[in-house]
C-alpha cells in the first residue's frame, strides 16, 4: 500500500452556496448557511447544471452529487481530454438517507391513489447507490462504482475506500464524496424525536449552550489520483490524502462511546497510516455537531488521542456554518479542510459564545485566524462520526509554501 | 366513457407528458420516434401511467415494443378508447 495518493479537484454544493470556493471563503468569514433552523441549499438550482430530463430522473441528493462532481472534474482539469483509461477510474459516492424525498413522495402516492400510480423512477431515484450510479454515468466512469452507507460518516468512508483503491492498484483515480438531501417532514421529525437535532436551530458546536445539531443539504466530491500518476501529467495537486483510518464503537445504535474509545483508536491509526505523529498535526476539521453528547465524547477522544498537543492546535467544525449534511458531512469537510490547509488558516466555529468546562480545546471561536504550520507542509486531520458507532478519520496535508 | 376520445386530444396530451419527461418541445411530433426523442423504457412505463390516468386505456410495455414512434401511441389510445 505505498502507492500516495494526490487530491486534484474538489466540488461542493453546501448551505453556503456553490462551489467549493464558496463554501471555504463564506466558512472562513465566519458567514451562516442556517436559515430558520436549516442547512438548505438554497442557491442551488439543479437546472443550471443539469438538463430538464436529467434532474427528473434524479433525487435531489443525486442533483446536489453530480453538480459537486461537475465543478470537482473541471477543477481537476478533467472536462476536456481525460487523462486516464475510463475502465481505471472509479466512483464512491457515499450517503446517510439516499433519496428521502422521492421516497416520502412516492408513498403519499401509493396510499393516496393506490399502487398502479407509484412512479417507475420511484426505486431508481430513492436507493442509496444512485449518487455513485449518476457520477458513474454523467462521467463515464468505469472502475468500480458503488455507494458507502454509514450514517454521518459515509462520506468520509468514501473518500478513505476510494484512497485504498488507489493505494491497491484496483484504480488509477477515483472520484469520491458524499451527497444528502433529506430535509423532510419524515426525517426532521425522527431526528426531533430521538432529541438529537437542535430544537432552538442553532448550529453551536462545543459551546455550553449547544443542544442538537440542525440538519443541512448538500454535497462534496474530490477527484483523487495516484499521485505518481497525477506528477506525470502535470496535474495541479492540491493536496494529498495520507492516511485514513476506520473503526466501530460497537457500542450504542445512536450515542457515541462516552470516552471516545472507537473514536480514539480512529484518529491513532489514521495517524498510523499516515506515518505521522501526534505533534505533527497542525489542525482538527471536527466532527462537532452540536449534539452534547458527540461534541464531549470527541473533545475527550481528541485529547486522549493526541495528548498534551490537543490543546495546542486549532480545532473546528465546519457544521457551526453550514448544520449536519449527515452523508455528505465527511466528504464536504473533507474539501473544506484541504482548502483551509492550501490558504493555511484555521476557519472558525461560529455561533461559539459560552464556553463548556468539559470542552477545553481551542474551537477558533467565532473568527478565522491565520494555521501555524509545524512542518513544510500543513497537516489536518478530518473527524466522522456516525449512528451505528461508525467511526472514519481522514488525515489530509496540503502542498510545501 | 361517454365522451368520444378525439386523437387531436390525445396527441396533445402524449406530447405534453413527454416535454414533461425532458423531451425537446421543438422536436416533438406525431411522427417522431423515441429515439429522435431520446425516449427509454422508463419513459414509456410513465407514458402508459398517464395514458391509463386519462384514458382509462391499459398499455403493456409488450405492447410498447411495437409502439415506436408517438403516432402509434396516439392510434392505440383512440382505438382501445372508443
Amino acid at each position: 500500500m505505498s502507492r500516495a495518493v494526490a487530491i486534484t479537484g474538489v466540488g461542493a454544493v453546501s448551505p453556503l452556496g456553490v462551489g467549493a470556493r464558496t463554501l471555504h471563503e463564506r466558512w472562513t468569514a465566519g458567514r451562516s448557511g442556517i436559515e430558520d433552523g436549516l442547512g438548505r441549499a438554497s442557491e442551488f438550482d439543479p437546472l443550471s447544471v443539469l438538463t430538464a430530463k436529467e434532474a427528473r430522473r434524479a433525487d435531489r441528493c443525486t442533483q446536489l452529487a453530480l453538480a459537486a462532481s461537475d465543478e470537482a472534474l473541471a477543477d481537476a482539469g478533467w472536462d476536456g481530454d481525460r487523462p486516464y483509461d475510463p475502465d481505471r477510474v472509479g466512483a464512491i459516492i457515499g450517503t446517510g438517507i439516499g433519496g428521502i424525498t422521492t421516497l416520502v413522495t412516492n408513498q403519499d402516492v401509493l396510499r393516496e391513489r393506490g399502487p398502479t400510480k407509484v412512479a417507475p423512477l420511484g426505486i431508481p431515484l430513492m436507493m442509496a447507490n444512485a449518487p455513485a450510479g449518476a457520477v458513474s454515468m454523467r462521467h463515464d466512469l468505469r472502475g468500480p462504482s458503488y455507494g458507502t452507507v454509514s450514517a454521518c460518516s459515509a462520506g468520509a468512508h468514501a473518500i478513505g475506500t476510494a484512497m485504498r483503491m488507489i493505494q491497491s492498484g484496483e484504480a488509477d483515480a477515483v472520484v469520491c464524496g458524499g451527497a444528502e438531501s433529506a430535509l423532510v417532514d419524515l426525517s426532521i421529525a425522527s431526528f426531533a424525536a430521538l432529541e438529537a437535532s437542535s430544537p432552538i436551530g442553532i448550529s453551536r458546536p462545543f459551546d455550553a449552550l449547544r443542544d442538537g445539531f440542525v440538519m443541512g443539504e448538500g454535497a462534496g466530491v474530490l477527484v483523487l489520483e495516484n499521485a505518481e500518476l497525477a506528477k506525470q501529467r502535470g496535474a495541479r495537486v492540491l493536496g494529498e490524502l495520507i492516511g485514513y483510518a476506520a473503526t466501530s464503537d460497537a457500542h450504542h445504535l445512536t450515542a457515541p462511546h462516552p470516552d471516545g474509545e472507537g473514536a480514539v483508536r480512529a484518529i491513532l491509526l489514521a495517524l498510523r497510516d499516515a506515518g505521522i505523529a501526534p505533534e505533527d498535526v497542525d489542525y482538527v476539521n471536527a466532527h462537532g455537531t452540536s449534539t452534547p453528547l458527540n461534541d464531549l465524547a470527541e473533545t475527550n477522544a481528541l485529547k486522549r488521542a493526541l495528548g498534551q498537543h490537543a490543546y495546542e492546535i486549532p480545532v473546528s467544525s465546519t457544521k457551526s456554518a453550514i448544520g449536519h449534511l449527515l452523508g455528505a458531512a465527511g466528504a464536504v469537510e473533507a474539501v473544506a479542510t484541504l482548502l483551509a490547509l492550501r490558504d493555511r488558516v484555521a476557519p472558525p466555529t461560529i455561533n461559539y459564545e459560552h464556553p463548556d468546562e468539559a470542552c477545553d480545546l481551542d474551537y477558533v471561536p467565532n473568527t478565522a485566524r491565520p494555521l501555524a504550520v509545524s512542518g513544510d507542509a500543513p497537516v489536518a486531520i478530518s473527524n466522522s462520526f456516525g449512528f451505528g458507532g461508525h467511526n472514519a478519520v481522514l488525515a489530509l496535508r496540503g502542498v510545501a509554501a | 366513457m361517454s365522451t368520444a376520445v378525439t386523437a387531436e386530444q390525445v396527441e396533445a396530451r402524449v406530447l405534453a407528458a413527454l416535454v414533461t419527461f425532458g423531451a425537446d418541445a421543438d422536436v416533438v411530433s406525431r411522427d417522431a420516434t423515441w429515439e429522435q426523442l431520446e425516449v427509454d423504457s422508463l419513459d414509456l412505463v410513465e407514458l402508459a401511467q398517464v395514458v391509463e390516468d386519462e384514458y382509462n386505456v391499459e398499455i403493456t410495455s409488450q405492447d410498447m415494443q411495437h409502439l415506436l414512434t408517438v403516432g402509434h401511441v396516439v392510434d392505440m389510445v383512440v382505438e382501445r378508447a372508443a
